[in-house]
C-alpha cells in the first residue's frame, strides 16, 4: 500500500538504483508511450489542424491535379500527385515536429528533465516519432481518401505486401532522418528554424512530391539515394500504379525497398550516435540541455 | 528503512570540484575547488547570490553537467560514469519551471512523466492521483497545465519530482516567485516527504535566508564558486556573534544612555525608537545595548535599579544568516547579486520573469 510520500519502499539507494534488464527495457518502452501521449492527445484537443493540415495541403494537391488535367497528362499522374500530397503530411511532421522538437524542448526546460530521467533518451525520440506518425497518418489518410474520391483516382496494385512494407520502411527511415535532424538542429540552435524553412521546398522538389522523381534525371537518382521520401514515394507509385509508364532508368520497387532498408538502418544508427554525441557535448559544454545556456 | 548493517556511503561526496565555462570574452569559473560532504538524511542548503555557483553544482550532481576537474558521488555513484544509477534514485525541481506541455491536463502531464520513470500505466495513474491530492491540486486535476497559476504550477512540479520516490531530491530555488502561502505549502510538502522515510536527503539552493534557516540542518554559504562557510544555521550565526546584543525597554532613563556606557563590560548603549504598540500608548525608553559578554548584563541590571529605572522588556538579539553573509562576503546579499558578472552560468533567468513566462506559455500550445 503506497502513500503519497512512500511509494515503492527500498532498503537503500543502492537497491533502488539496481535495475534488472527487464526493468530497463520496460522503462524505455513506457517512455516511448509517455512521449507519444501529448501528440496523440493534442490532435484531438486542437482541432485547427483539420484546416491547416488537411484543407490547405488538399488545395495544393488539387492545384496540380487541375494543371495535369489541363495538360491532358496520363490519368495516373493524378494518382501520383494525390499520393505525393498524402505523403507531404509525414514530411512536414518530420521537419517541424521532429527536427525542431529537441530545440523547443530545451527552451521549454523539458530537455534537462529528459536527460535527468532514467530512460534511454532515444525513447523520447521514438515517442515523438510514434506520436507524430499517428498524427500524420490521420492527415495523410484523410487527404488520400478525399482526393481519391473527388478526382476519381484508380489504383492498380499487384503487390500489396510490398506496398505496405515500402510504406512502413519509408516512414521508419523518414522518422529516423527526423531523429538525426533533431540532434543536429539542437546543436545549431536558432539557425535551425531558418534551416527548416530552407529545406521544405527543395525537398518537395527533389522528392518528386507532384511528379515521378525519375523525370529529374541525375538529380532524381541522387535524391533517391539520399532522401527516404524520394525513394519511398517513387517505389509506392510504381506499386500503386503498376500499369503506368515510368521514366527509363527508374530503379524497380524491389531495389528501392532495399535502399529503404539500408536507409532505415543508417538513420536509426546515426540517430543513436548523434544523440550520444549530443548528450556528451551537452554535459561537457553545459549549453545544450540546460535551458538558459 | 535504510540498511543499518552496512555503512551507507555519503549522500553527496564532492571533492575538489571545479567547473569552468568557456565563454567569450573570457572563461568563467563557476565552481572553484568545492569540497562537500552531505550525510544521508540531511536537509542541506546552498546559500548564495545569483552567480555564486549553486546551480552549477546542482547540475553536476544531477548528471547534467560534467565537472572540469574533481569528483562527485551521489550515494557512492560517480556523476560522470554512473549516470543511470543516479538518475534512478534522484529527482529535481527548479523554481519557475515551465516543463511539460500546456495542452495536457495536470493529471496527464504527471502521468507522462511517470512513464519516463518506468511506472506501469495503471500504477502511474494511481500514483499521480495520490500526489495530486497530496500537493493540494485535487481541484485542478483535470485543468490544462497552461491555465495554472505560478503557485499551482510549482506544486505540480513538486508532484512530478516525487513520482519516482527519490532518495535524493534536488531543489533549485524552489520557491522563487511564489507568494507567501504557496511558498509555505511547498516547504511543508518537502518536510513531510523527507520525514516519511529516514535517509531521504534534500539539497536545496536558495537565496532566501529565512527559508534556509527554517529548513536546513546544515548550510554552505557560497560565493564566486567557493564555499565560504559551512555549518548548522546556529553554528554559522555563532561565528559572527562575538558580542552580546540586547534590546532593553525601560520605563524611564534619567541621565540618558551615557550612564550605561560607563558601566564595565558595556561596549555601546544607544537609544532606539520604541516599538509601536497597539492599544494604550506607553512612555518607554528603548536602548540597544552591546556587551562584551552576557555576564556583563547583571551589572547593567543592578545599575538601572540604582538609577530608578525599571525594565519593561528585555530581548537578546540573534544575528541572522544575512549578518553571517555580510561578515563572510563583505557585502550585503542584494549588493552581491547586482555585482555578479557571471554570464547566466548559474542564475535561473526567466524563472519568475513574467515576460519570459508568457512567451513560453504561448509556445506550449504549439510544441507537443
Amino acid at each position: 500500500m503506497s502513500t503519497p510520500y512512500v511509494f515503492r519502499p527500498t532498503t537503500s539507494p543502492q537497491e533502488a538504483a539496481n535495475w534488472s534488464p527487464r526493468q530497463i527495457l520496460a522503462t524505455d518502452l513506457r517512455a516511448v508511450r509517455g512521449r507519444a501521449y501529448p501528440r496523440v492527445t493534442g490532435m484531438f484537443r486542437e482541432k485547427s489542424w483539420v484546416f491547416f493540415e488537411i484543407l490547405l495541403p488538399f488545395l495544393a494537391t488539387s492545384a496540380f491535379v487541375f494543371v495535369y488535367r489541363a495538360l491532358q497528362a496520363p490519368p495516373e499522374y493524378i494518382g501520383f500527385v494525390v499520393l505525393g500530397g498524402a505523403m507531404t503530411a509525414f514530411w512536414l511532421n518530420v521537419i517541424w515536429m521532429m527536427a525542431q522538437q529537441l530545440w523547443w524542448e530545451k527552451s521549454q526546460g523539458n530537455l534537462e528533465l529528459y536527460f535527468a530521467a532514467p530512460m534511454n533518451i532515444m525513447s523520447v525520440l521514438f515517442g515523438m516519432a510514434v506520436g507524430g506518425f499517428v498524427m500524420s497518418s490521420t492527415r495523410a489518410v484523410t487527404v488520400l481518401l478525399i482526393a481519391t474520391t473527388l478526382y476519381g483516382v484508380s489504383f492498380a496494385i499487384d503487390q500489396w505486401f510490398l506496398l505496405i512494407a515500402v510504406f512502413g520502411l519509408t516512414l521508419v527511415a523518414l522518422y529516423g532522418l527526423g531523429m538525426v535532424l533533431a540532434s543536429l538542429f539542437l546543436m545549431w540552435g536558432r539557425e535551425a528554424w531558418h534551416l527548416t524553412q530552407l529545406l521544405i521546398e527543395p525537398v518537395y522538389f527533389v522528392s518528386g512530391m507532384s511528379f515521378p522523381v525519375g523525370r529529374l534525371g541525375v538529380v532524381g537518382s541522387l535524391a533517391i539515394s539520399i532522401l527516404p521520401l524520394a525513394v519511398g514515394l517513387d517505389a509506392m507509385r510504381q506499386l500503386a500504379f503498376a500499369d503506368a509508364a515510368y521514366p527509363l532508368g527508374t530503379p524497380g520497387p524491389q531495389v528501392e525497398a532495399l535502399i529503404l532498408v539500408a536507409m532505415t538502418a543508417f538513420f536509426l544508427l546515426a540517430a543513436r550516435w548523434t544523440l550520444r554525441v549530443l548528450e556528451n557535448r551537452a554535459r561537457r559544454e553545459g549549453r545544450l540541455s540546460v535551458r538558459w545556456q | 528503512m535504510p540498511n543499518t548493517t552496512q555503512p551507507q556511503p555519503l549522500a553527496i561526496d564532492v571533492r575538489g570540484i571545479r567547473r569552468v565555462y568557456n565563454v567569450k570574452p573570457k572563461p568563467v569559473v563557476a565552481l572553484d575547488g568545492v569540497d562537500l560532504e552531505v550525510e544521508p538524511g540531511e536537509f542541506f542548503g546552498l546559500l548564495g547570490p545569483n552567480g555564486a555557483g549553486k546551480t552549477t553544482l546542482i547540475k553536476i550532481l544531477t548528471t547534467l553537467l560534467l565537472p572540469s576537474a574533481g569528483t562527485a558521488r551521489i550515494f557512492g555513484f560517480d556523476v560522470e560514469r554512473q549516470t543511470k544509477q543516479i538518475r534512478r534514485i534522484m529527482n529535481m525541481v527548479a523554481g519557475g519551471e515551465q516543463s511539460g506541455y500546456g495542452i495536457l491536463t495536470v493529471r496527464e502531464q504527471l502521468w507522462m512523466f511517470s512513464q519516463f520513470y518506468g511506472l506501469p500505466s495503471k500504477e502511474g495513474w494511481q500514483r499521480v492521483d495520490e500526489l495530486v491530492d497530496a500537493v493540494g491540486l485535487d481541484e485542478q486535476r483535470l485543468q490544462r497545465v497552461s491555465t495554472l497559476s505560478t503557485g499551482q504550477r510549482q506544486k505540480m512540479n513538486f508532484a512530478r519530482g516525487l513520482l519516482n520516490d527519490p532518495w535524493i531530491f534536488f531543489l533549485d530555488e524552489p520557491t522563487l516567485g511564489l507568494d507567501v502561502s504557496a511558498a509555505r505549502s511547498v516547504r511543508e510538502l518537502v518536510l513531510a516527504w523527507k520525514a516519511a522515510v529516514p535517509g531521504r536527503t534534500v539539497l536545496l539552493t536558495t537565496h532566501y535566508m529565512a527559508e534556509a534557516d527554517e529548513l536546513c540542518d546544515r548550510i554552505a554559504i557560497v560565493d564566486h564558486g567557493r564555499i565560504l562557510a559551512l555549518g548548522s544555521p546556529a553554528e554559522l550565526k555563532r561565528r559572527v556573534q562575538r558580542e552580546s546584543v540586547f534590546r532593553l525597554e525601560l520605563d524611564k532613563l534619567d541621565g540618558g544612555t551615557g550612564a550605561l556606557r560607563r558601566l564595565p563590560g558595556v561596549l555601546s548603549a544607544a537609544a532606539a525608537a520604541a516599538d509601536q504598540t497597539s492599544g494604550e500608548a506607553r512612555q518607554t525608553v528603548v536602548v540597544n545595548l552591546t556587551l562584551a559578554e552576557d555576564a556583563a548584563l547583571g551589572g547593567v541590571v543592578g545599575a538601572l535599579g540604582g538609577l530608578g529605572s525599571h525594565i519593561v522588556a528585555l530581548r537578546k538579539s540573534e544575528p541572522s544568516l544575512e549578518d553571517v553573509f555580510v561578515e563572510l562576503v563583505g557585502r550585503g546579499f542584494d549588493e552581491a547579486e547586482t555585482e555578479t558578472d557571471e554570464p547566466r552560468s548559474d542564475a535561473t533567468p526567466g524563472a519568475g520573469d513574467p515576460t519570459h513566462d508568457s512567451g513560453e506559455r504561448e509556445e506550449e500550445e504549439v510544441g507537443v
